[in-house]
């Protein structure tokens, strides 16, 4: 059974071994544009762009009319995940020999000096320049899960700056049809199994069938753990092509993600989030991994220091699980067992996360990290709060990642606030009460002294921005 | 410089257009070249030290798709890899650090290599290791003997002085993280030869090693590299061991062979920059004069010498950066510990020598109540004075009026002002504003390795194959070449060819390093075109009907006396007069020299000086910042190339600001590497790039006797980045009443949230014991 899909619009056909990732397969083709750089996301040198459907509302076409090109990281992408799709490479840009509006501005704004990064930058700031909807200049965000070592990015910076609509060519023309299908698919090659169900029923008895088979929604860990560390999967089963966990909906009582949205297809679909939903994507992980990582890809994995859960925490949400035996529901409070383990049993997945409405009156999230961008939390906080009518606080969640083996509410402080007028008194009682409750550890990121210390001053940082004027 | 048409124009990177179309080649896009290609995994020890006891390969060879493994056995000539000595098994039989390779495998896949690799049984008896700088002072391990620098009597002039102060700076190291990790291919040419592509910054070192462990005269060995993914020292002597594999798979096997580390294995193999621990005291008056400063500095050399030697004296040569230090005594000693092999990284010592003195001035500046900037003005070298080693300081001057013309086009004193308003009006968010100043040596300190070659080829059409000895990592010296020999043979730049650097076209070639990489090529090219000319000028007046002292050579056209005739038919011309339309040139750098033993002498041809404005903001909460501001001055004499060394100096000064701030290396206490990939060791990102990033070259800063009257620009911006941390510094100090900021380096937000945490307890003077307190904790 051959992997088919449209590769810089020609159609190819591949037989052979499946755990071979889309970069692996680009350069053995001789498409050695892009490159590995560090074969875990982290860098962006492997960017390649992915036609995808266009969400949200994008003013005249309206919402799911047309597509989007999307980068994401070919490092990332195990070859069966592009089944049926259409993938760009940097080779496909420049036409008759002449460089694209992206190539030509970073040319001239001294954009690349080693360049081995720089066909990455340029699938980045592609997809930036082609995106549908947008005004003014390429946002060089765009490019923030990109890593340069030489130029110290200004140069790149200006190049995104220059570049006004992208022109009316094919590469535009090709965005007013739809993108292809995420279709059922089933592969099989000597050393692996890859199925992409249709539907939670279908995934769920490919799951009951083999104890072996492993679910996979993003890759963004698992290709990881693959190239890194040569963990290979015998069957896998992607949750890519289901609708039940791709949708999106809003009601007066909750807001419903699907399990298997990408977050920037939550950013996209979600064009009316509270300002700390926006934060918070930005500041998870990088746009290329945001292209790919699922919400829940990121809990399912319960990493301690994953990003989502703590905001989520503070938000009181549920996820949504099937099973052989049925659905339930349960508190994301509830989900995270240890380390790395959650309240899905075997053969269980997750279907969607609820946010009940409304929404804490006051909500922040807070991220420290090495780096402020694309980078692993140190700590990662996020706290609500909602005071009665006398300025008490009425209901208060606080909310931890990197405080230990799961991420956490610090009930304890909840509950010691509640009913308290939200002063300095109040403050140094929640933070005594953390300092006392919190067990983190050191490692790289962070010593065990400084995560206690920034669950206490975090919690104060929150205080003051509520105080407004103590902070600019 | 007005006459120059090509030299000194804003020219695109001469591989521009292949790098954004993906055309541009490296070592590893090549694979497909050679079908019968196979791949090497190395078999990795999991102690830092140990014996190595047995090792049996054969069950690698069970494993489908191995072909054979590389063993000590295998080596015809001589299996050490070691530059500087002879210290580098490539087959250890001791390990000395975490992950060493003792084998290697070669398989038809490289996911049949790596299984392969994991089947090869060794058995090892741990030894205990030494991991830190601090127990290697302790086990008294050490790879040579002290050397040191004097001038005057430091500990007489200590005693002698008004104020005295003693501290302790520790100083992290830093990955290189090229974004192409190590890379060789090997294959047998036609001729039994053996051929070697490999990612190298010096080619000709790289084909001396693989000669050794081949056992080959060196002319059987040509190592080529076309360009590199970034190298920035770490491709200096660090990709020899590579090659040295691949070419040995290659002699085994008589099958062309890769060597490609992917990201995890480059990260914990090779070297890095080194961690050092600087212990000093200085003397200085009511004024902030520095009048005395005594300095150990102790690196972080690794399990191999490598160039830790020549790193070490580089920092001590550095110690006093632009400052005039009338009595100092630096002793340097380079610790051998259990782990990767610390190498050349872009500014090779002189960052972590200038980082101790600034260090310094601050604490001095803030003991006294006196700001910073104007301590380290009071400091500076004045003309006709010289260094601590016994150079004179040429052209410091150029340091005041750096100094000057940048404080007032980067507005230092107002914007200092709006700085203090700001920071008396949030108790929670502090900014710090920082100038410092950076003078850098131009030369290797290796005086031998200050010469060059070139091979410029013309053919009959008028079209250039231009050859020289240095390798192009991304600097742009390729493009700095081309405009140095299209400006020296007077033809467009389109009618010269860049060719790869190969040891079959320049023999015994340096490595491109030490930011003389233009300096060197460019006057050997330039010598060669000029032979060439003098060739041609009487081929041409022939035809034009003058003299040959009036032919002029430009843009592809040879005139005189007002007429003029296009450059190929100069050349098909004096191809039928049977002139030699090729030439070899050469150049050596004049004047330096030193002694090794005092380090007293005249070790650099000439300094660049800079000088940089930063401004950051800290938010007291996390010990997290932002860089809001910079503004750099950098002399780059007249440029050769402005949007390349516009390019090096903003990317230097990022770099610089990684090692500074964000890049931290962490090893266990068993000697292993936790920071082993991009996930877990963080290198800038569009988040560090300063808000606002102004930068300026001198003007009237010829250099004469440089081609073309410019300057290196390579290495020399890194160090401007030490603005970014004494703005740091400046911003915890404003959470507190004042006095000295102690603060290890890089700067974390841990860091600095415990910096921070400091200033703000601190009524008195922080305890000595502070930095290493802080150390421990994280």
């Amino acid at each position: 059974m051959a992997v088919e899909f449209l590769l810089n619009g020609e159609r190819v056909r591949v037989e052979g071994e499946l755990h071979s990732t889309l970069l692996e397969f680009l350069r053995a083709r001789g498409l050695t544009g892009s490159k590995e750089g560090c074969a875990e996301g982290e860098c962006g040198a492997c960017a390649v762009v992915m036609v995808r459907e266009r969400l949200g509302d994008y003013g005249q076409n309206g919402s799911g009319v047309g597509s989007a090109y999307c980068p994401i990281n070919s490092c990332l992408v195990l070859l069966p995940v592009v089944a049926g799709q259409e993938i760009y490479t940097v080779e496909a840009l420049a036409r008759n020999g002449e460089l694209a509006g992206v190539q030509q501005a970073m040319v001239e704004h001294g954009g690349s000096q080693c360049g081995y990064c720089t066909p990455g930058f340029v699938m980045s700031l592609f997809a930036e320049h082609y995106r549908p909807g947008r005004t003014g200049p390429c946002d060089p965000h765009a490019m923030a899960g990109n890593l340069c070592r030489c130029t110290g990015y200004r140069p790149i910076r200006d190049a995104a700056l220059s570049l006004g609509p992208a022109p009316g060519d094919d590469f535009r023309r090709r965005l007013s049809r739809p993108a292809p299908v995420v279709s059922p698919v089933s592969l099989r090659s000597d050393k692996m199994i890859f199925h992409r169900p249709g539907s939670v029923g279908e995934c769920l008895k490919l799951l009951a069938d083999d104890r072996n088979a492993r679910l996979v929604a993003g890759a963004t860990d698992l290709a990881v753990e693959a190239n890194l560390r040569g963990q290979r999967s015998p069957h896998l089963v992607s949750v890519e092509a289901i609708n039940e966990l791709r949708t999106f909906h809003e009601t007066e009582s909750e807001v419903e993600l699907g399990a298997a949205l990408a977050l920037s297809e939550i950013e996209a679909h979600w064009k009316n989030a509270p300002p700390v939903l926006s934060e918070w994507i930005s500041l998870f992980a990088s746009p290329l991994i945001r292209n790919r990582a699922t919400l829940g890809g990121n809990l399912a994995t319960a990493s301690p220091i994953g990003d989502a859960a703590p905001l989520l925490l503070a938000l009181d949400a549920q996820v949504r699980i099937a099973g052989a035996q049925g659905a339930r529901t349960v508190p994301l409070s509830e989900f995270f067992h240890g380390y790395r383990q959650t309240a899905l049993a075997a053969g269980e997945i997750l279907v969607s996360i609820h946010l009940p409405k409304p929404f804490p009156r006051q909500v922040s999230f807070f991220k420290v990290a090495k780096r402020l961008i694309d980078d692993i939390s140190t700590v990662a906080a996020a706290f609500a709060l909602d005071l009665d009518a006398e300025g008490r606080v009425a209901r208060t969640r606080l909310a931890f990642g990197g405080m230990a083996a799961v991420p956490l509410r610090a009930t304890e402080a909840e509950d010691a606030l509640t009913g308290l007028a939200w002063d300095e008194t109040s403050l140094h009682r929640a933070q005594e009460i953390l300092r006392r409750t919190l067990q983190p550890i050191s490692d790289h990121r962070g010593s065990a002294a400084y995560r206690l210390a920034l669950a206490q001053t975090l919690l104060e940082k929150f205080y003051y921005e509520q105080h407004a004027g103590a902070m600019a | 410089m007005n006459n120059l048409k090509i030299v000194g124009q804003p020219v695109p990177h001469e591989s521009a257009r292949g790098h954004v179309t993906g055309e541009a080649l490296y070592a590893d896009d090549m694979l497909g070249r050679f079908p019968r290609l196979l791949h090497a995994w190395p078999v990795l020890a999991p102690h830092a030290h140990a014996r190595l006891l047995r090792l049996d390969v054969s069950g690698a060879l069970a494993e489908p798709g191995v072909y054979t493994t590389l063993t000590s056995a295998d080596v015809p000539g001589e299996g050490d890899t070691g530059v500087a000595r002879r210290d580098e098994p490539l087959f250890p039989t001791e390990i000395t650090f975490h992950q060493q390779p003792v084998a290697w495998v070669l398989g038809e896949t490289q996911e049949a290599a790596r299984l392969g690799a994991a089947r090869v049984q060794a058995k090892y008896e741990p030894l205990p290791a030494i991991v830190t700088i601090e127990e290697a002072i302790a086990a008294d391990s050490f790879h040579s003997d002290p050397v040191r620098i004097v001038r005057g009597d430091a500990e007489g002039a200590l005693r002698g002085n008004p104020h005295r102060l003693e501290g302790e700076l520790a100083i992290g190291g830093q990955e290189h993280f090229y974004l192409e990790t190590q890379c060789s291919l090997a294959w047998l040419d036609e001729s039994g030869g053996l051929m070697v592509e490999s990612s190298t910054q010096h080619p000709s070192e790289t084909q001396e090693v693989v000669a050794r462990v081949l056992g080959l005269a060196r002319h059987q060995v040509t190592v080529q590299c076309l360009r590199m993914g970034g190298a920035f020292g770490g491709k200096e002597v660090q990709a020899n061991p590579y090659a040295a594999v691949a070419a040995l798979g290659a002699w085994k096997t008589r099958r062309p062979v890769r060597v490609r580390l992917n990201r995890l294995l480059d990260m914990v193999l090779t070297g890095k920059r080194h961690p050092f621990l600087a212990r000093f005291a200085a003397g200085f008056d009511h004024d902030g004069r520095i009048q005395a400063l005594k300095l150990a500095l102790y690196s972080d050399g690794g399990w191999s010498l490598d160039l830790s030697g020549p790193v070490l004296a580089r920092a001590l040569f550095h110690c006093d950066n632009a400052y005039f230090i009338p009595a100092l005594e630096a002793t340097g000693l380079i610790c051998k510990t259990h782990k990767t092999s610390q190498t050349a990284f872009r500014g090779f010592g002189g960052p972590q020598g200038m980082l101790v003195i600034e260090d310094v001035l601050d604490r001095v500046a803030r003991t006294l109540g006196i700001p910073p900037d104007v301590v380290r003005e009071r400091n500076f070298y004045r003309e006709g004075q010289s260094t601590h080693y016994g150079q004179p300081v040429k052209d410091a001057d150029r340091i005041s009026r750096i100094w000057k013309e940048l404080k007032a086009s980067s507005d230092f004193a107002a914007r200092r002002q709006r700085l203090e308003r700001y920071n008396a009006e949030h108790p929670h968010r502090k900014r710090g504003l920082a100038i410092t100043p950076a003078k850098f040596g131009i030369s290797f300190t290796a005086t031998m390795f200050n010469q060059a070659g070139a091979l410029v080829l013309i053919y009959k059409d008028g079209s250039v194959q231009l050859n020289h000895g240095g390798a192009e990592m991304g600097q742009g010296l390729h493009t700095k070449i081309r405009q140095i020999s299209a400006e020296g043979l007077g033809v467009d730049e389109s009618a010269i060819r860049i060719m790869p650097t190969s040891t079959g076209k320049v023999p015994n070639t340096s490595a491109t390093a030490a930011s003389a990489g233009s300096d060197l090529n460019g006057a050997a090219v330039l010598d060669a075109c000029a032979q060439l000319k003098a060739r041609l000028a009487p081929v041409a007046a022939e035809l034009l009907s003058a003299h040959a002292a009036e032919v002029s050579f430009r843009a592809g056209v040879v005139s005189a006396g007002g007429r003029d005739v296009p450059f190929a038919r100069v050349i098909e011309a004096a191809y039928q007069q049977r002139i030699p339309l090729f030439a070899s040139g050469y150049y050596r750098t004049p004047e330096i020299h030193y002694d090794p033993k005092t380090l007293q002498g005249h070790p650099f041809y000439y300094y660049a000086y800079g000088a940089a404005v930063s401004e950051v903001e800290i938010d007291g909460f996390t010990g997290e910042y932002r860089v809001l501001r910079a503004d750099l001055l950098q002399d780059a004499g007249n440029s050769l190339s402005p949007l390349v060394d516009r390019g090096q100096v903003e990317g230097g000064f990022v770099q610089g600001l990684g090692w500074l701030t964000l890049e931290e290396l962490v090893w266990n206490a068993e000697g292993r590497l936790l920071t082993n990939g991009a996930s877990t060791y963080k290198l800038p990102s569009w988040a560090e790039l300063p808000e606002e990033f102004r930068v300026a070259f001198l003007e009237r800063a010829a250099e004469p006797g440089v081609v073309f009257g410019s300057k290196a620009t390579g290495e020399p911006p890194l160090m401007l980045a030490i603005s970014v941390r004494e703005a740091l510094r400046d911003a915890i100090a404003a959470f507190g009443p004042g006095g000295i900021i102690t603060l290890d380096s890089p700067a974390t937000p841990e860091r600095v949230f415990w910096a921070v945490t400091q200033a703000r307890d601190s009524r008195t003077q922080p305890s000595k014991s502070t930095a290493s307190e802080l150390a421990g904790k994280s």
